[in-house]
Order: structure tokens, then sequence, then C-alpha cells
């Protein structure tokens, strides 16, 4: 809870400490490759507690393995080298095939770096599991997520409100997501946010995330589910507190009504839908879709699924 | 029902002009070398010297060129992908995307079972006979019903690129996106039935290649005297043996949702889609270790043989082998750690999966200690080791970061994740395959590849190879994942262009790999290797002429140690003379038979008419193929005797090239 709260005030304070601050904390975060471009390395440029332990995790075993590969590609190189034939000056040992002392040393070197990465491993798949619940001062926000062909359906069921291929959370407040699909397989996942999830029909996910600060990330599907996947991307707006009260009331007033028949017209195959809302959801709706009580969506593979996305520019 | 069931007119993608092009050339290509075979009267040697073959050199070959001729194919489609992501910034680029998912779905496909596969197979299937100081391979005919059998797969995957569609699903096609009701096209069926026909092939090369390894060896090759690419070839094919029917079984039942109504893994009536991907990968793990322990066996005979000295820690590179090769069983999990399977279970298998960096990095340092004192000779084959061992360390870290849970859940599915397979495949099999060709070229042929030329394509493909994939590692830190059509990110597009220029060095280092090929050819007589003995070799394929007679050795070696060939040449150094000769005998070779090449005819047209849902036509492709099986088993004479006279003949001529430290041949 601490943790989540430090980085809550570091990234709160780097918000306002600007771009300097970013650029310092990006190359520290061992992307040197990205940051010397002058690029937002998405992944390593966390927005939320679950984004930063994964980044560090991430990074903490590149470190641990790098200390190990990069002596072995020189000690690799410089051998060939100085054993080439015609250097007079090495040493030459042509029966020379084993050796008891380096074959413990070459087991072991291996052997205790993956122990000391297999414990790394352990408690991280532990720490970040992502059905596990995120520690905060507030109690989190249910969220529901239904992949549709190819747009995002969130549904805020506190609030009765929803929104497609657009998601608004409130900043600082961890958030509870449960996730399916209505056809076939898809990936939810923000990158600055932290770890993605599949969601897969008839079945519910859970992902537990949280934003630090206001801002505003992408998100998109990670995993590939036919022609229009490439669309699959939605905008995630984190705001303040109140200003998240006030889009959930801006939503309420939406005439909008989120029933069967409309989530029906709307799990028809197509594209680049445009974020909407809808003021009113119909009751255990994301249940139904999870139960296949509302049966699977035509899918990709439906009469004029690829006429919809033939184009693919936006 | 018609006659053509499924297959109309309209399966011809008229009014896509870039596969008509491509294919009206390929198609072109095809008539103008069959027509060049038949006119030149080439045919009867064709048929009757390499596609009615028994002989393991023969099928070895023809495996390495389908291999080199589909890696062709996969690399248009790399191509064709790396030049869309470079122009499909906000915009739809050139290839549609019904048209990008076959590319990118192909070239998958393609490369791993058209390419890898073929490669390591055939190099195994023409080395390790040699290896192993024997004549021929366990089951011969059935070693050409394997083969063609591949060959047949890749012939339908290339068939759907103008008759029909391919796959659009990825290269492992997770339901249900590939279930009927998703994708209702033939592309999955092509798919399917491609790999289904391929995967008997490959299941069969690999029985016998487990077979030859355990039960056919020279007198005194015990296993602790094999060479190690025999050990990797023993392990690689266990698993074969172990896995394909688990691919086998995966495709049947999802060929029975989509031709018989099944639910195995559909989403309604109680099918399930995550058995299919644990399934797919209790297959696919064990695959990526088919396809790089044989590589793993040729940088361990080239270091050697390139460095003058014995392999370094060999019991202990045994133990590695076997070890991965149970191993690789135990990780499966990995490859869908976001799927929710919970802390514990994600913990064991990412923690087992770093296991299996032990044994290969165990490897890793006996490589560097067999080039220690040695006097390492900087050959083609032994840049592509070096490049090997650097490339792959790199793909093997980031496989190992993948391998950690909470890295994985921002890094699947990303284009790090493509940039890791790659790194391991390209730098792993792919240069092991390439190290081996060039490696054994002269023992196949008699003649020695272009070495400046062959250099000259390792500096390109290795730099291109890191122009290209290194931005993709960058890419999957930036946030984008693999098979995007298009996007809207402009950070990404600096990294795709440079990924799409690494293609193009990579293009040129193939460009000089046909070039060699072709001078080498060209040059063959001052190429010429008379010596059967070309690198000064340790192991027994050295200790036959080149090319080897059909026989392979004239009398069976006997091994006395490791290193079968280098003892008789020390021992030959330090007493001439010393090594016994026996007179001549007849030998009997297995008779060479067209079984496998029109079995796979038929189980072309079999798997085509399926494909089409042809089902008069499937009943005489079925009833066809299994009478090309009986007449087989009718035929009475199944092997040649070659006599004594023309053994001596043919084997006298290598026997010249030894005779300093030979003894003279006694009289019958």
């Amino acid at each position: 809870m601490d943790a989540v709260r430090q980085c809550s005030a570091e990234n709160a304070g780097l918000q306002r400490a600007g771009a300097i601050a970013r650029v310092s904390r990006t190359a520290s975060a061992l992307a040197a490759a990205a940051a010397l471009a002058g690029c937002r390395a998405a992944v390593l440029d966390a927005r939320g507690p679950v984004g930063h332990a994964d980044t560090t995790i991430l990074i903490d075993s590149l470190a641990i393995m790098l200390a190990i590969v990069v002596p072995t590609i020189l000690a690799t190189l410089g051998c060939a080298w100085w054993y080439r034939a015609g250097n007079a000056r090495a040493r030459h040992l042509p029966q020379w095939s084993h050796s008891g002392r380096i074959e413990l040393v070459v087991w072991a070197i291996p052997a205790m770096v993956i122990i000391l990465l297999g414990g790394v491993s352990w408690i991280g798949s532990h720490e970040l599991d992502p059905a596990r619940p995120l520690k905060g001062a507030q109690p989190a926000l249910d969220i529901q997520v239904v992949s549709l062909d190819w747009k995002w359906l969130f549904i805020y069921p506190g609030a009765g409100v929803a929104s497609v291929n657009e998601l608004v959370v409130p900043a600082g407040v961890p958030l509870h997501f449960s996730l399916t699909s209505a056809s076939v397989m898809n990936s939810f996942f923000v990158p600055e946010l932290g770890s993605m999830i599949y969601t897969m029909n008839g079945m519910v996910t859970e992902l537990n995330l949280m934003a630090d600060a206001p801002g505003t990330f992408q998100g998109r599907s990670a995993h590939y589910s036919g022609d229009g996947f490439s669309d699959m991307h939605f905008e995630v707006r984190a705001l303040a507190a109140q200003e998240f009260s006030a889009w959930v009331a801006e939503a309420r007033r939406s005439a909008a009504e989120l029933d069967v028949r409309t989530y029906e017209a709307l799990e028809q195959p197509a594209g680049n839908a445009a974020p909407s809302v809808f003021g009113r959801v119909a009751p255990r709706l994301f249940e139904d879709v999870a139960a296949q009580v509302i049966p699977p969506a035509p899918g990709p593979g439906a009469a004029g699924a690829a006429a919809v996305t033939g184009g693919g520019a936006r | 029902m018609s006659l053509w069931g499924k297959l109309t007119l309209a399966a011809i993608p008229i009014h896509q002009p870039i596969v008509m092009v491509a294919s009206s050339v390929v198609a072109a290509l095809i008539c103008a070398v069959l027509g060049w075979i038949f006119l030149r009267g080439y045919f009867p040697y064709l048929w009757k010297e390499w596609l009615t073959s028994v002989d393991h050199k023969r099928i070895g070959v023809m495996y390495v060129v389908l291999a080199m001729v589909m890696l062709l194919r996969g690399f248009s489609d790399a191509v064709l992908m790396r030049s869309q992501q470079a122009l499909a910034l906000n915009s739809a680029g050139y290839l549609p995307p019904e048209h990008y998912d076959q590319i990118f779905s192909a070239h998958g496909t393609m490369m791993i079972f058209f390419v890898a596969m073929p490669f390591v197979i055939g190099l195994m299937n023409f080395v390790v006979p040699l290896q192993l100081g024997i004549r021929d391979v366990a089951f011969p005919v059935l070693n050409s019903v394997g083969f063609w059998l591949t060959a047949t797969g890749a012939l339908l995957v290339n068939i759907s690129l103008i008759v029909g569609e391919f796959a659009r699903t990825g290269w492992l096609p997770y339901p249900p996106l590939s279930e009927l009701t998703y994708s209702p096209g033939v592309g999955v069926d092509y798919y399917l039935w491609a790999l289904e026909i391929s995967g008997i092939g490959t299941l069969l090369a690999g029985i016998n290649l487990v077979t030859t390894v355990l039960k056919l060896r020279a007198p005194g090759m015990t296993y602790l005297r094999m060479p190690m690419f025999c050990w990797t070839t023993l392990a690689s094919n266990l698993l074969i043996v172990a896995a394909f029917p688990i691919l086998t079984a995966t495709f049947a039942m999802l060929l029975l949702d989509r031709y018989l109504g099944f639910h195995f893994f559909t989403n309604e009536a109680g099918g399930n889609m995550m058995m299919f991907m644990n399934l797919i990968w209790a297959w696919g793990h064990p695959e990526v270790y088919i396809l790089i322990l044989p590589a793993f066996g040729v940088f361990s005979e080239v270091l050697s043989t390139f460095s003058r000295k014995p392999l370094f820690g060999y019991t202990s590179m045994v133990a590695a082998t076997m070890a991965i090769c149970l191993l690789s069983f135990m990780v499966w999990l990995h490859h869908f750690f976001t799927m929710g399977a919970g802390a514990d279970v994600n913990g064991v298998f990412g923690i087992a999966t770093m296991v299996i960096a032990v044994p290969t990095g165990v490897k890793v340092f006996n490589w560097l200690f067999t080039m220690y004192g040695g006097r390492v000779v900087f050959s083609t084959p032994t840049l592509w080791s070096l490049g090997f061992m650097v490339t792959f360390v790199i793909g093997g870290m980031t496989g190992v970061l993948l391998a950690v849970p909470p890295a994985d859940f921002v890094l699947h599915n990303s284009l790090f994740l493509v940039a890791h397979f790659h790194n391991v495949i390209i730098g792993g099999v792919l240069f092991g395959a390439f190290a081996g060709y060039t490696y054994w070229f002269p023992k196949a042929f008699g003649f020695r590849l272009h070495e400046g030329l062959g250099k000259a394509a390792f500096w390109f493909w290795i730099t291109g190879f890191y122009v290209a994939f290194m931005p993709l590692y960058v890419l999957g830190l930036m946030g984008m994942t693999r098979r995007m059509q298009h996007y809207a990110v402009p950070e990404w597009r600096p990294w795709l262009l440079l990924a799409a220029f690494g293609v193009v060095l990579i293009t040129v280092g193939i460009a000089l790999q046909c070039i060699q090929l072709f001078v080498s050819i060209r040059r063959r007589e001052a190429l010429r290797d008379r010596t059967g003995d070309p690198w000064d070799g340790r192991t027994l394929e050295w200790a036959t002429a080149s090319p080897p007679p059909v026989f392979n050795f004239a009398e069976l070696p006997h091994v006395e140690g490791e290193e079968a060939y280098w003892q008789m040449k020390e021992r030959a150094r330090r007493e001439p003379g010393a090594l016994p000769r026996r007179p001549y005998q007849d030998i009997e070779m297995p008779r060479n038979s067209p079984t496998g090449f029109i079995c796979a005819f038929f189980a072309t047209i079999l798997g085509f008419a399926l494909i089409w849902h042809i089902w008069w036509m499937v009943g005489v492709a079925l009833v066809c193929a299994y009478g090309t099986f009986v007449v087989l088993a009718w035929r009475d004479v199944h092997e040649d005797i070659i006599p004594a006279a023309e053994v001596a003949r043919l084997d006298r001529a290598n026997e010249a090239s030894r005779s300093p430290w030979r003894a003279p041949e006694p009289s019958r």
C-alpha cells in the first residue's frame, strides 16, 4: 500500500516536473535505444503501480542476465580471435577437451543465475497476478469489458453507463476489470498501465490496474482477431476524481441505451467505431454475454465482414 | 452438391494483381525448369537417381533443396510484410487486411514447417548414417515416403496462393477464430490438411532416424562414441516421435469441428479454446527444440573441426542435450501466461522454462572452451557458428525474460516477442542450417562452395538480421503488437523503416548465396575436393569419398573411440599401413522405389479434394494411395546386390587419395 502511494506521489511529481524528468527516467530505465531516438517506450514509461512493478521486474531480470551475457559474448569473440590459426603467441592445446573444474563452473554459473531469476519470477508472478486485487485508499471501481469485432465495450456496472472504444477511469483509484469476448479471442492491453489479459467468449478473466495520475494513453488488442484487428485500439483517459464524476453524470444524460437489441447491433463486425457512450445499460448484460445467454456474435466470418474492413484506412 | 465441391472458377483471385503476377512468374519458372528437364532428356536420370531414390544422401539433399526453395517463398512474404508496415502509418498501405493476414500466416507456416524442418531433417538424413559408419537408414522406403509427404504439404500451401486462399489465422490457428463460424473459407482447411499430411511425413522421418541411431551403428560405435550431431539428432527425433502425434491429433480435432460439426474448441456446446492452446503448445514448444537441437549438433561439429580440437566436455554436452530434450516438454504454458491461469501455475512454468537456460548455457560455454587452446580457422561455417553464439545468447536472454510472467504480461504478443523468436530461429536454426550446408556441401557433391561469396553472404545476413530485428525489440517496448496491418502511432514509423532496410540487407545476403551456388557449380573443377576430407575432419563422414558411393563405406569402419576418423588418421600417421584391409565383398543395398513419389502424388490430390469437399476425388485418391502401398508390399525383390568388383572399382579412387597411410588392398 505504501509502495502504491509512493508511486502515485512520485508520478504526480514527475507530471509537474515535466519533460526533463521524464527523459531522464526513461534513460535510467535502460531504454537507451528508444531514448536516444527521442521516442517514448510506452511499456517502460509506466503510469501505474502494476506497470511500474512489471517494468521493474523486466529491467531487473534483464540486468541480472546482462551481467552474464555480455561477458559471454566478449569471451566468445575474444577467444575465437586469440586462438585464431596463425596466432603463434596463443597456447596450443590440441588434445585438451575435459576439465572437471571448468565443468563445475559452467554448470554452476547459469544455475545460480536461474535460481536468482527463478526467485524473482516466483515472487513477481504472485504479487502481480492479474486477478489479485490492488490495495488502495479507496475501494476498487468495477469495469466490465467486452471485446467485440472490432471494437471495445466498457460497462460501468456501478454507474450504469457504458462506452465504446473509450475507457474513462478515475486516476488514483484501483480498477477491477472483468473481461469477456463476444466472439473470438482478444487481449486487453494498455501498455502504460501494465499487464494485459486475454478475453475469451464464455469465460471471464480478471485484471487489476490503476492509473497514478490523470493522463491519456492508448489501449489496444494484443491478440490477433481477424481482418479488423488493427483497428482495435481505444483511448484511455484517466481523470481526476471530480472530472470522472462529471464524465459519469454527462454519460448518464446520453439518450442511448445499451440493451440486448442495441448490443446485437453493436456486435456486428465493423472497424473504426467512433467513441460513444450509453446512458443506461440493461442489468446483467455482461453476465449474459459471458454466460452465453446472449449467443456468441457472428464474428469475423460473417458475410460482409471483409468488405467492412477492406479499406483499413483511417 | 456440385461435382467439384466448393471449387469454382471464382477461387482464382483474378482481381488481385500481386497474387496473379507472383503466381504467373512462379508458374512460368516451373514450366521452364520442367521443359528444360524434358527437352534435354534429363527426366529418366531424375526419375531413377533422385525421385525414386531411397538413398538417404539423395533424400537428404532433396529435403535441403525443398527447404531452400521454400525459404525464397517465405522470405518474399517477409518482404511484403515489412514493406507494408513501413508504409501503413495512418494508411491502408498496399496490402488489404484479408491479403496481409494470409501473408503473415503463410510466412510462419512456411518458415517453420517447410524451411526449418526440412533443412534440419535433410542435414540429419544426409549426415547421420555417414557419421555412424553405416550404409543406410533403418527404413529407406519409409524415408522416401516421409520426404515426399513433406513436399506434398509444401505444394498444398503454395497451391493456396492461386486456388482459393490461405488461412488468415496466424501460423497457429487459434480457435475460435479458426472455427468454421469465424473462418468459413478454405484457408484454414489448406493449412490443416497441408500440415496433417506433412506432419505424417515428419513423424515417419522421426521414427526412421530414432531407429537408425538406436539400432544401426558401425561396430564399436557405442552411444558415448557417437559424434555430437548424432546425439542431437537422437534427441530431436525422440521429440518428433513424442510431439508430432499431438499436432496431428489436435489438428484432427479442429478438422472434426470444421467438417463434422464437433465441438472440441468452439465457443458453443462446451467447446474450449484453451484446450487447443494447451495442446498446440504441447507440440509447439518441443518443436522449437526439434529445430534447434540439430543446429546445436552442427555447431559442435563445425567448431571442433575448425578449432582443430575435440569438442570440450563431450559427456557434459550429451547430458545437456538430453536434459533439454526432457525439459522441453514441461514448459508449454509460458506461451499463454496472459490467459489468467493463476500465480502458482504461471510461476512454476516460468521457472521450468528458465531451467532450460542452464543446459543451453553449458553448451555455449563448452563451445567457447572448444575454441580455447585451438587453432581456429575462420571459414564460412566458423563464421556462421560464431555469429550464432553471439546472436543466440541475446535471443536466449530475451527468451528467459519472456519466461518471467510479469515481464511477459507487458511483452506478450508484441514485436518484442517477434524479435525474440526470430532471434533464436534465424540466429540459431537458420545459421546452423547454413553452417551445415557449407560444411557438408563438399561431402555431398565433391566440390566446395566458394568461400569469398559465402563470407560475404554471412556478413550481409548477420548485419541485416540485426538491423531488421533489433528495431522490433524497441517497437515491442513501445507497445506495438504483432500482426498489425496498419497503425496510427507515428513514433513507430522510423523503427519500421529501419527494419525494412534490414530486410534489404538480408535480400543481398540471400542473393549472394544464390550467386555462390551458381559460381561454385561453374567453377567446380577448381573447387574440387578429391580427398573426401577437405576440412581435416574428425568424424566418419570424412572417411569416405566425396560424394560418397551409394553404399557409403566399402567396408564398415571399426570404431575404437570418440572421433573415430581422427583416431584412424592419427594411428595411420604414427604407424603407416597399420590399418588392416579386408577383401571387398558384395554389398546389398535397398532397391529404388517410386512408392514415396506416387503415394505423395495421390496424397496431394487427396488433400486438395478434402479442402474443396470433392468427395468422389477423396475416395479415388485414398484408394490409389493405399494401393501404392499394397503394390510395394507385394514386391519380390527389394534389394540389389552390388558385386565386389563394382565395389572395388568405386572405392579405388577414394582409397588412392588416402594411400599414403592406408595399407595396400589385399588380393582376393
